[in-house]
């Protein structure tokens, strides 16, 4: 607990891990050090231009310029990551101009090891970092001062932009004394403040990015302009793994404004003058496709996979006494089979990558969560090493862990290579939806023994699904186990002391991939809703069964206490409707969830949602308010409407009128309540989404008597 | 040649009559504020002004407003200054903020015909417009503050 109460005292010089250097004109940079990166200042430096790492750059004009190395996607970091390097640089935050980072190794995200936003670790991984150095940066503003002042440097401090000396009172501005820092050693230690000593994090800031969103000049995506820019949109074959066999483009060819159609990997491809002429040509091509051995493909064929998988291929992820014997044993039995679908991400912006391809290297500017894959895959597509590829990256409008992904960069490289000319790709609403990498859909066997008092003594969870990381990161998959499709089960904190979780991994031909919160935003809703069956078995309160199996765990009793405080639990409600309760560890948050519904005439009406979210030491808190509502709603959409289904190997839904999202009239009442921690930061973009639908099915489950066991809702 | 009047500017257009008004704006004339998000009229996210009235421009032809006046994002004020942007902005309501242009100019259209909306009304104008954040009940605080600011002659 509370080891950030104590001064953090960071020897910089033996991990050689921050740098600083001069700007041409007489400025300071901060960045890390790695050993083969340019050192700051020399050859590469030049006036206005960052060196390729530093995080930091402070302009004689006092202009303060911070790099944000994490993707935008709406959660925040646009803010929070300057927020964190301002706090110790103590430099003036209403005077910074922020900048996103290119792609560079030094930017990796630490917990990653890879450039690359997701798993909701911005904050958690820059926490330290980052405050190091901001504090090197301001140590050697104060260093520079002192030694213009020929004072002791204790005697100085800074504060807003300037340092200062305290008997002499006199005062220079970071810009002033800039050239004379960039001269001096970096210090070997730095001392981070005490949280009591933050004036910006901790305290609700206003998002730097928001003024952009308001009048239409945030640059996204599908946004950039270059001269000489083509449109490019591509035909592909509605079946997981069918080829093209040939295409007529004559009457494509026929559209004004048309310039090429040609044949990339993943299908033909039409370059125009503008989307709309592109459009229109891809829809006039003729296609042949060669639909392969999938073409009969269904949902049910996959149900049935998954069931066969979970009888055959099941390996243990977590096995504590022995749930077997115990289940055997037990006078009362509990079963349930729990399904969860297909789900597509539908950011709202569909994918699109702008790409431009000389002999000497290539540049991109693209909505992506993940720059060093992006660098990779265009390295590899162009033969250009990865340093050659120049990554610039937009705002993004949503990831939700889909922009991690790289078929729609690979596709833009190669038509910027076969053109040689900029070209802008760009997905339609439909190509997004038919060719998601989609959330796997799962299939769970649950059985549980109570005892005499009605409290389970075993616990017995079986999944299949299709794993993830055998795709991404394959060297990760330990005997059998893809961490990410049982996390949410295989953590289960409850106290039961024949607990058994397996896992058969059952990898179809329907590509799936990392959807907000991954193996949690299912898992929680089984779990959760199970756990509200077994109570259900013995008539005992939800919540208070909660209790008595958390009690060694303090974070989760905290969050549900606050949860069921703010929401009433156990007063009484208008007529009609009920409460459900869940509660989830996710990415090293805690949070929370009572919601409250009215069930009519078989529709599922959610009324108000109370959110009791522990994610430690808060950077924005209306950030994580924002995140928390986001994440319900993201959540809310999957619990209500959300379903990709397969007929005839190919995706059904198209688009918002068969793939339906929460609408505006829809939209409970959410209210979150934030647990004031000490302890280091857990993540924020995703933890708001897993106790949502377990708290509403809950809440329906109390309404009908009858558990739902699938999602999403039908009654 | 076609003469389209946006955001008070005579452009004039050598552009299929059938193209969908959102292309022309964003491919023809460089105004990215309005996006593109399902091209059915699902999403709401392309929501411009015609005659000050919302429309969707991903299923407009351009030939269906060559005698209007059509008002984008980038023309609702010059300076973020509008009362429902303004109330955007205090209240922090954009997150990855794709959607937003389609939601502020649907405010806006709103307050303009029904200066003081009921929580119903509300519900009906804006409810066709998708957010994938989660950003609606920021969405309908900062309308009621824009009401707000409204009713006091502009002054937040």
């Amino acid at each position: 607990m509370n080891e950030l109460t104590t001064p953090e005292v960071i020897n910089t010089r033996r991990r050689g891990f921050l740098k600083a250097g001069a700007v041409a004109g007489g400025g300071l940079l901060i960045g890390f050090h790695l050993p083969l990166a340019l050192r700051a200042g020399e050859a590469g430096a030049a006036a206005n231009e960052f060196v390729p790492n530093a995080w930091i750059r402070i302009d004689a004009d006092d202009t303060v310029t911070l790099r944000v190395a994490s993707s935008e996607m709406g959660q925040g970091v646009f803010t929070a990551i300057p927020m964190m390097l301002a706090e110790e640089l103590e430099c003036d935050w209403t005077r910074i101009k922020v900048e996103m980072a290119p792609a560079e190794k030094a930017y990796a995200n630490p917990i990653i090891g890879m450039q690359l936003t997701g798993g909701s670790t911005t904050v958690r991984a820059f926490w330290v970092p980052l405050r190091q150095a901001g504090a090197a940066g301001r140590e050697l503003l104060i260093r520079a001062a002192a030694q213009t002042w020929k004072v002791k440097e204790d005697q100085c401090r800074a504060e807003n932009g300037f340092v200062l000396h305290k008997t002499s009172k006199r005062k220079a501005s970071f810009g002033e004394l800039a050239a004379r820092a960039a001269t001096l050693p970096v210090p070997t230690e730095v001392i981070l403040k005490e949280p009591g000593e933050f004036k910006l994090i901790g305290k609700t800031t206003p998002r730097l990015d928001t003024p952009l969103k308001v009048n239409g000049s945030a640059v996204f995506g599908m946004d950039v302009k270059l001269p000489g820019l083509l449109t490019a949109v591509v035909a592909r074959c509605p079946v997981f793994g069918g080829k093209q066999k040939k295409f007529d483009a004559t009457s494509a060819k026929s559209i004004p404004g048309v310039r090429q159609v040609l044949s990339i990997h993943s299908g033909i491809a039409v370059v125009a003058d503008s989307f709309w002429a592109a459009k229109l040509a891809r829809d006039a091509l003729v296609v042949e496709w060669d639909e392969g051995a999938n073409s009969k493909l269904s949902s049910a064929a996959i149900r049935a996979q998954l069931e066969r998988a979970l009888k055959k291929k099941s390996v243990s992820a977590r096995n504590d006494g022995d749930a077997d014997k115990a289940l055997k044993a037990a006078g009362k039995r509990i079963e349930a089979v729990y399904e969860t679908p297909y789900l597509a991400h539908a950011c709202m912006e569909p994918m699109n990558c702008t790409a431009v391809v000389k002999k000497d290297g290539c540049e991109l500017w693209v909505p992506t969560q993940n720059q060093t894959g992006a660098q990779l895959v265009a390295s590899q597509i162009t033969g250009l090493p990865p340093g050659k590829v120049k990554v610039n990256t937009t705002f993004l409008g949503g990831g939700f862990g889909r922009r991690s992904e790289q078929d729609f960069v690979a596709e833009a490289v190669q038509l910027a290579m076969a053109t040689g000319a900029p070209v802008k790709l760009i997905w339609t609403r439909e190509d997004d939806m038919h060719h998601d990498y989609y959330r796997p859909a799962t299939l769970n066997r649950l059985s549980a023994a109570l005892d005499k008092e009605g409290m389970p003594v075993a616990w017995w969870h079986e999944i299949a699904g299709g794993s993830i990381f055998s795709r991404v990161f394959p060297n990760s998959i330990k005997n059998g186990i893809d961490n990410t499709s049982v996390e949410g089960a295989a953590n289960l904190p409850y106290a039961i002391p024949n607990l058994q979780v397996t896992w058969a991994m059952e990898n179809g031909v329907v590509p799936v991939g990392f959807w907000r919160s991954v193996g949690s935003s299912q898992n929680a809703y089984i779990t959760e809703c199970f756990l509200d069956e077994l109570a259900a078995a013995t008539g005992k309160d939800p919540y208070a069964y909660r209790r008595v199996l958390l009690a060694k765990h303090p974070r989760h009793l905290g969050v549900l206490d606050l949860a069921a405080k703010k929401a009433g639990w156990g007063m009484p409600l208008p007529a009609g409707r009920t409460r459900g309760i869940a509660v989830a560890e996710a990415f090293g948050s805690y949070c929370a969830q009572v919601a409250e519904v009215s069930v009519q005439g078989g529709q599922v009406r959610v009324q108000r949602v109370v959110c009791a979210i522990d994610c430690g030491m808060v950077v924005n808190p209306d950030t994580v308010v924002a995140q928390m509502e986001s994440g319900i709603v993201y959540g809310l959409t999957a619990a209500l409407k959300g379903e990709i289904t397969i007929k005839n190997g190919r995706v059904e839904q198209g688009n918002f009128n068969d793939y339906p999202l929460l609408r505006f009239d829809e939209m409970p009442d959410i209210e979150v309540h934030i647990v004031k921690s000490s302890e280091n930061p857990g993540g924020v973009g995703e933890p708001g989404t897993p106790p949502i639908a377990p708290a509403v099915v809950n809440a329906v489950f109390a309404a009908t008597g009858k558990p739902v066991r699938k999602l999403p809702i039908r009654l | 040649m076609i003469t389209l009047s946006v955001n008070g500017e005579a452009r004039d257009l050598e552009v299929d009559p059938s193209t969908p008004l959102l292309w022309v704006l964003r491919d023809t004339l460089g105004l990215t504020g309005t996006k593109y998000g399902c091209g059915i009229a699902m999403c709401g996210a392309c929501t411009v002004h015609a005659d000050g009235a919302p429309v969707r421009s991903c299923v407009t032809p351009l030939s269906a407003v060559v005698n209007k006046s059509i008002t984008t994002i980038e023309g609702l004020s010059k300076d973020s200054s509008h009362p429902v942007q303004r109330a955007w902005i205090a209240l922090d309501v954009p997150q990855c903020g794709y959607c937003q242009s389609g939601q502020i100019m649907t405010a806006a259209a709103l307050l303009a015909k029904n200066p003081k909306p009921t929580d119903a009304d509300i519900d009906q104008a804006m409810s066709g417009v998708l957010c994938r954040c989660g950003t609606y009940s920021r969405i309908r605080r900062a309308i009621k503050q824009a009401v707000d600011v409204k009713a006091r002659g502009g002054v937040a």
